[in-house]
């Protein structure tokens, strides 16, 4: 392959990366779900757009007022409580305490863990 | 709360809305996800959180009743990172 090749194929390359990306193949975001919801439901895009960050907005008050929040066939996010423990600057060698803490994991339900193990598409 | 506390809580807030409607809002947004993450995509809400899949290496488990070893396939997992905005609030008071 001569040099000229080379910079010819690498520049096909990112291109097809951006073309993919503008088609939607790179991350989902807030504005992709607003979408859905108005392709879905026929919502305006501006009432879709705050209906999308009420259900965010709910989900993350339930958490901070210190409920778990359970989702069926999606998943449950559980608040967990971690007492305090000595830690340590890893640059320094220096001991810190760390504080008690509350912290959010998120556990898959058994359908999301075999969606993405190519299991059949919900109903 | 469950998902249909959720629904009740996001129809409250949007009287306008039938009980159906938002069961079927709700339902597009962790349809879409779901979906989202099945083929390879990351999901990204700011001050939320992101959803990703993380890899699993193929490795010899082993039935916790009779012991005998069998062989657990490679694997994705579904993964949720917190935001920054959440956790912060999660830990004030």
């Amino acid at each position: 392959m001569t040099m000229l090749e080379a910079v010819e194929t690498v520049g096909v390359t990112k291109s097809t990366a951006r073309a993919a990306r503008a088609s939607g193949q790179g991350t989902l975001t807030r504005a992709d779900l607003c979408e859905a919801v108005h392709r879905e439901i026929g919502l305006s895009r501006s009432e879709s757009s705050d209906l999308v960050e009420g259900v965010l907005d709910h989900i993350c008050d339930t958490l901070v007022a210190g409920d778990n929040v359970k989702i069926s066939s999606f998943g449950s996010f559980v608040l967990r409580s971690k007492g305090q423990r000595i830690g340590r600057n890893p640059k320094t060698g220096q001991e810190v305490p760390i504080e008690p803490r509350t912290v959010l994991t998120f556990r898959p339900s058994q359908l999301l863990r075999e969606r993405i193990n190519g299991g059949p598409p919900a109903a | 709360m469950i998902r249909s506390e959720l629904v009740q809580a996001v129809g409250a807030a949007n009287p306008h809305l039938t009980q159906r409607d938002v069961e079927r809002i709700v339902g597009t947004i962790f349809d879409e996800i779901v979906t989202a993450l099945a083929s390879g995509r990351r999901v990204e809400l700011r001050g939320f959180g992101a959803f990703s899949t993380r890899a699993r290496e193929a490795r010899t488990g082993r039935n916790p009743r009779t012991g005998t070893a069998v062989a657990v396939d490679a694997k994705r997992v579904p993964y949720f990172k917190p935001g920054k905005d959440l956790r912060e609030r999660l830990n004030v008071g």
